[in-house]
């Protein structure tokens, strides 16, 4: 039976004893169990790890004197480290090594070498990609060197289904101090002058948030965290509610106190379904614990959290269509006013925040807002976290301060471009924003910086794209999204994101003539000004942000019927190379439509009017002699 | 008419749910998950049991992607076409399995009942792109090799279950 706690003592108490605990674990093994790392295979790590433990006695050197009967190993999952590429990730502890793609293969030579002689295996360090040197723990390689992380402090250190080590990292801890020593008033006072900005695209100030809410007449209040987490590209949220998810739920409490509302919502989407199991887990020990339900800590404050899953649709995302969707009807943005904090879910006065909004509140109300503010910038303080992804070498999870610059995010952090290629752009804030090229590298990252650039912070995709990108087939791929997801409740949104589509559609197939650059941009206008809710209004940005930064790829496919990078099929031409054709026929062979033509010891040449792009001939080919322009 | 092995089922999911509107995602998740899909002919007995329309239990059930009234194959493969996966490729991907299993656009579970492929747009697994789920499971860095090589294991799977 677990303890429930009742007072401010007990909580330190416990976090007392499970820190000593974690501390009399001879060594403390950590495998890396986040989406990235269990798809590479860690859990299969894991229980190699976890069968090797069980038999193995260590004699400990480090560490305080030894809790009786605790000299084994601990072998525990944690969340996710970020650096995904390189997983799995195995952490031990203490020593602080990181190994990088272990396989269960490797398990026993880490046992051998580092757990028993704590002795490194070199082979499994992460080298340098510059330099070639060997990185022995987390803060000398790159990846992280560059990161400060305040939100991601515990993710990656905890095993997140284990409520004590979340106690023993310290977390509820700010609950505490804020149940027991400020009033709502300090809380909400606390927030504002950190002035903590919404993570979830739109960054709006969270404590104005709070302090409408706690301002209205109507008292029953709810809280709700938006995890859905839509945007194509992005797995930020994903990785706290995976990662540690009793810091972002801490937040959402404190946020209840602070507003004076009974219950919550945690909104997920159902394709996380490790986050779902999670969250839910975390729910269930904290409120055994005494954390969540009634009278918390002994506080006399009540709060109650659920989870609702999503249903697959990127619009429940917008704040009236998630609450929508709580209520158990179809997630449609409604018209504003009245808004969320008004009459919010279920009609009643409703907080809304993100995951990431959230999961700052803690060491906001433990160290202050004079803290926070000290990191980042002056408008938009605190640091925010990314899903670098797309061609960059280093993929994975980061979180930096605001104000950093795009070229240190990328080739600081993310290594630089993939395969030596050039970089073309990156795309930042997904299906609603934009991209940011070359030139525009240098600039400061944070709110209203990149307003400036006519892109948004977004929720904090970051998809890197070298010289084989076609910004074209980009613009298309975002609006196709945003077509498909638009709820169809406004013309604007479903009829012009249609015409765009069609239009962009043409241009990519070889079929654009010019005028229709400026109907996109006609379109876009319209589109922008009248849709009811941001879906729509932000659908046209990442085709406004490609034309105004790349006009001439737009102009390579409409007048001369080319792909720059090669990637649209109906553009490409599939060409025999005579040097290389030995008339082996195989192509003529392979072509469905018959489009390949020739003779014994004469070069094959495809009829480029019947060719329909099917690269099948390139596959065919034993010599390499087809190639595509 | 459906067996009524469906209705025992679906009692003991609505049991777990106070009969109000909000109830009706959550059950109608939970009956997805215990069928592959949503059988259509359920609706009406869940809707009058939480207190809403037939018409209004269909109109949010048809609303989500997720939901569908097709019945879907034992395994659900997700292929991701995130932003992340799209530039690193996954349209092969996709092409690949539609073009081993037969597969299209629009016929999206094979005749054995055994696959479904369809497309989702973000796994969160992007730093392993492109990637792809079968049922729960993430698969990274995908080629159209590696979906061959997937479809040949699940068969084999299926074959000693
Ligand atoms: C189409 C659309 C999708 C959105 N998706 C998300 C999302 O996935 N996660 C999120 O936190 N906010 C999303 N938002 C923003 C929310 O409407 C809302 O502003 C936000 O959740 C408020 O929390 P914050 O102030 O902490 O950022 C979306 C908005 C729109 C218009
Ligand atoms: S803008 Fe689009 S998504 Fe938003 S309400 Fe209108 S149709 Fe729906």
């Amino acid at each position: 039976m677990t303890e429930r706690i009742s007072s401010r003592e007990q909580l330190n108490a416990l976090r007392d004893k499970y820190t000593a605990a974690i501390e009399h674990e001879p060594v403390r093994i950590l495998v890396c169990a986040g989406t990235g790392c269990q798809a590479s295979g860690s859990l299969a790590v894991w229980e190699k790890m976890s069968e090797l433990a069980a038999g193995t006695e260590v004699s400990v050197e480090f560490g305080a004197e030894i809790a009786h009967g605790k000299n084994f190993p601990a072998v525990h999952k944690s969340g996710c480290l970020g650096f995904c590429e390189q997983g799995p990730l195995v952490r031990i502890e203490p020593l602080g090594v990181l190994y990088t793609k272990v396989k269960p293969e490797d398990c026993e030579e880490i046992f051998d070498v580092t757990v028993r002689n704590k002795d490194i295996v070199h082979r499994l360090l992460y080298k340098n990609k510059i330099t070639g040197e060997e990185c022995f723990n987390q803060d000398e390689i790159p990846f992280y060197k560059g990161q400060t992380r305040v939100v991601l402090r515990t993710c990656g250190k905890i095993d997140p289904e284990s409520i004590d080590e979340a106690i023993a990292a310290g977390e509820y801890q700010a609950l505490a101090k804020a149940l027991f020593t400020m009033s709502q008033e300090e809380v909400i006072k606390t927030v504002l002058d950190s002035k903590l900005r919404g993570r979830g695209g739109g960054g709006f100030v969270a404590g104005k948030k709070w302090q409408q809410v706690a301002g209205q007449p109507e008292k029953i209040r709810y809280i709700v965290c938006n995890g859905d987490e839509g945007d194509p590209g992005a797995f930020m949220d994903c990785s706290i509610m995976e990662g540690d998810p009793h810091r972002m739920i801490e937040g959402m409490i404190i946020a209840a106190y602070a507003v004076g509302a009974q219950e919550g919502y945690i909104y997920v989407r159902a394709e996380y379904p490790l986050a779902v199991k999670r969250l839910n887990l975390a729910i269930k020990q904290a409120t055994e614990r005494g954390l969540l339900g009634d009278n918390i800590l002994g506080s006399g404050f009540s709060f109650r959290l659920n989870i609702n899953r999503g249903a697959g649709a990127f619009v429940c995302g917008e704040g009236s269509a998630l609450t929508a969707s709580i209520e158990g009807k179809r997630g449609m943005p409604r018209v504003k006013p009245p808004r969320t904090v008004e009459q919010g879910l279920f009609g009643k006065p409703t907080v809304l925040n993100n995951v990431e909004t959230y999961a700052n509140v803690p060491q906001i109300i433990l160290d202050g807002a004079e803290w926070y503010r000290s990191i980042g910038t002056e408008n938009s303080p605190g640091t925010k976290t990314f899903a670098l992804t797309g061609a960059v070498r280093n993929t994975g999870l980061v979180e930096v301060p605001f104000g950093i610059t795009p070229r240190k995010i990328i080739f600081d952090i993310g290594g630089g471009i993939r395969n030596d290629k050039k970089f073309k752009a990156v795309q930042i804030g997904g299906p609603s924003g934009g991209c940011l090229t070359e030139s525009q590298l240098d600039e400061p990252l944070d709110f209203d910086s990149v307003k400036k650039l006519g892109v948004i912070v977004g929720s904090g995709g970051l998809v890197v794209m070298d010289e084989d990108t076609c910004m074209v087939e980009v613009a298309r791929f975002f609006m196709e999204f945003t077509h498909r997801e638009s709820c169809g409740k406004c013309v604007p949104c479903r009829e012009g994101t249609l015409r765009m589509l069609e239009t962009l559609e043409r241009i990519v197939a070889g079929q654009g003539e010019m005028k229709d650059i400026d109907e996109l941009r006609t379109l876009a206008d319209l589109i922008i000004h009248t849709a009811l809710c941001g879906l729509g209004k932000s659908a046209p940005l990442p085709v406004v942000s490609t034309l105004n930064a790349f006009p001439e790829e737009y102009i390579a496919h409409i007048q001369d019927k080319k792909c720059p990078a090669h990637v649209c099929q109906k553009l490409k031409q599939y060409i025999i190379d005579e040097a290389k054709c030995r008339s082996c026929s195989k192509c003529a062979r392979g072509c469905p439509v018959q489009a390949i033509d020739g003779k014994p010891k004469v070069p094959y040449v495809i009829n480029q009017d019947k060719c329909i792009k099917c690269g099948a001939c390139q596959s065919a080919c034993p010599f390499k002699a087809i190639y595509v322009a | 008419m459906l067996d009524q092995s469906f209705y025992t089922k679906t009692d003991e999911i609505l049991s777990k749910y106070p009969a109000q509107e909000r109830s009706l995602i959550p059950i109608i998740h939970e009956v997805q998950e215990a069928y592959n899909y949503v059988p259509l002919e359920l609706l009406p007995y869940i809707a009058k049991h939480i207190g809403i329309t037939e018409t209004k239990a269909y109109s949010v059930a048809s609303f989500y992607e997720r939901f569908s009234f097709e019945p879907k194959g034992k395994y659900i493969i997700r292929v991701c076409d995130g932003t992340a996966c799209h530039v690193r490729n996954s349209l092969p991907v996709l092409e690949r399995l539609r073009e081993e299993l037969g597969l299209s656009s629009q016929k999206k579970t094979t005749d054995d009942m055994l696959f479904t492929v369809e497309t989702v747009s973000c796994l969160g697994a992007c730093s392993l792109a492109p990637a792809l789920m079968v049922n729960d499971h993430v698969h990274p860095a995908m080629t159209p090799d590696k979906a061959t090589e997937m479809l040949k294991t699940l068969r084999e799977e299926d074959a000693k279950s």
